[in-house]
């Protein structure tokens, strides 16, 4: 019989054994927590502080795409609420990953103006509550999959599962708002890694 | 039937390029870049990522207007199937100091991806 120790993945045995590495700082930021940097290469924190600094890129880019939904007056009361909800879920994110790239010592990107994002997102040819439904559906299942496509991407694992905790954030986000279209359900693995 | 013309049409636009068809299956390959891409990339926009048309062929770090990382603006890449299966395989590996950092696991779904690329790229 396989025992408890065997079933522990080695960075978690390592953070839960000897004291040698605990989450990295990068990792406890996102979390709120407080701790001494973690053992990682300069080289590698550049790399992880670039792909950080796309995904502050990504939840800019939903931020304001909820706040041109909202201000759209195409959505009912109960999709207002839901819009409002997933916009404060992706400034929870992106306050958590600007938080870390602080933290790591890098400098996160700016957010560009809503009237670029109008564009880039063609919202010119949002006529019905559908079509925004449709939008925030399709950047939440874009969101959720950039996040499970970069997962092994960081060097530090632990902001790996932390992408990961986005990426169900994200696909949650657009479960409820695929339902809400009366679409069919996902198929099992459906989201791409 | 419409898919069948416009694809003998992409095979005699590559002829005249002198650029090798894709392999994949570029229908397959528009649904998974709606489904993992579209997060980041639109085919006529920059936004997290560049643009995407015009790309297979193109010298790596040219989509007018888009804020490439120093070491892609400097690759002297051209994206074509081996270059694009490299890249979406592990794009460090391929230009190290990239910032996209996604990768696609599966091969045949690279393979979609790139077919459906050219598509958006022969006109």
């Amino acid at each position: 019989m396989t025992s408890p120790t065997q079933l522990i993945t080695p960075s978690r045995r390592l953070f839960m054994g000897a004291g040698a590495t605990t989450l990295s700082a990068g990792a406890l930021a996102l979390l709120g927590g407080n701790q001494a940097l973690a053992a990682v290469s300069q080289t590698d924190t550049k790399s992880d502080l670039a792909i950080l600094n796309v995904a502050v890129g990504l939840e800019y880019e939903g931020i304001n795409a909820y706040e041109i939904a909202l201000r759209s007056g195409l959505l009912n009361s109960q999709h207002v609420k839901a819009a409002t909800k997933f916009q404060d879920d992706h400034k929870a994110h992106n306050d958590a990953l600007i938080g870390t790239i602080r933290k790591l010592g890098g400098r996160p990107v700016e957010a560009k103006s809503i009237e670029e994002y109008a564009k880039e997102l063609k919202v010119d040819l949002l006529k019905t509550e559908d079509d925004v439904l449709d939008l925030a559906a399709r950047l939440e299942l874009g969101a959720a999959n950039a996040y499970l496509g970069v997962l092994t991407a960081f060097k530090d694992p632990q902001l790996g599962k932390i992408a990961a905790r986005l990426a169900a954030d994200e696909a949650a986000h657009f479960a409820l708002l695929n339902f809400d279209l009366k679409r069919p359900f996902s198929k099992a693995f459906a989201f791409g890694a | 039937m419409k898919f069948h013309a416009q694809g003998l049409t992409l095979t005699v636009a590559l002829a005249l390029t002198g650029q090798a068809l894709a392999t994949g299956d570029a229908v397959r390959g528009k649904e998974l870049y709606d489904s993992r891409c579209v997060g980041c990339h639109a085919v006529d926009q920059n936004r997290v990522g560049p643009a995407h048309q015009g790309v297979f062929g193109r010298k790596a770090g040219l989509a007018a207007g888009y804020d490439y990382s120093a070491a892609v603006k400097k690759s002297k890449i051209v994206w074509s199937e081996p270059t694009l299966q490299a890249w979406l395989t592990n794009p460090e590996k391929l230009i190290p100091g990239q910032k996209m950092g996604y990768s696609v696991t599966d091969k045949h779904d690279r393979s979609d991806l790139i077919s459906y690329l050219q598509t958006i790229s022969s006109h």
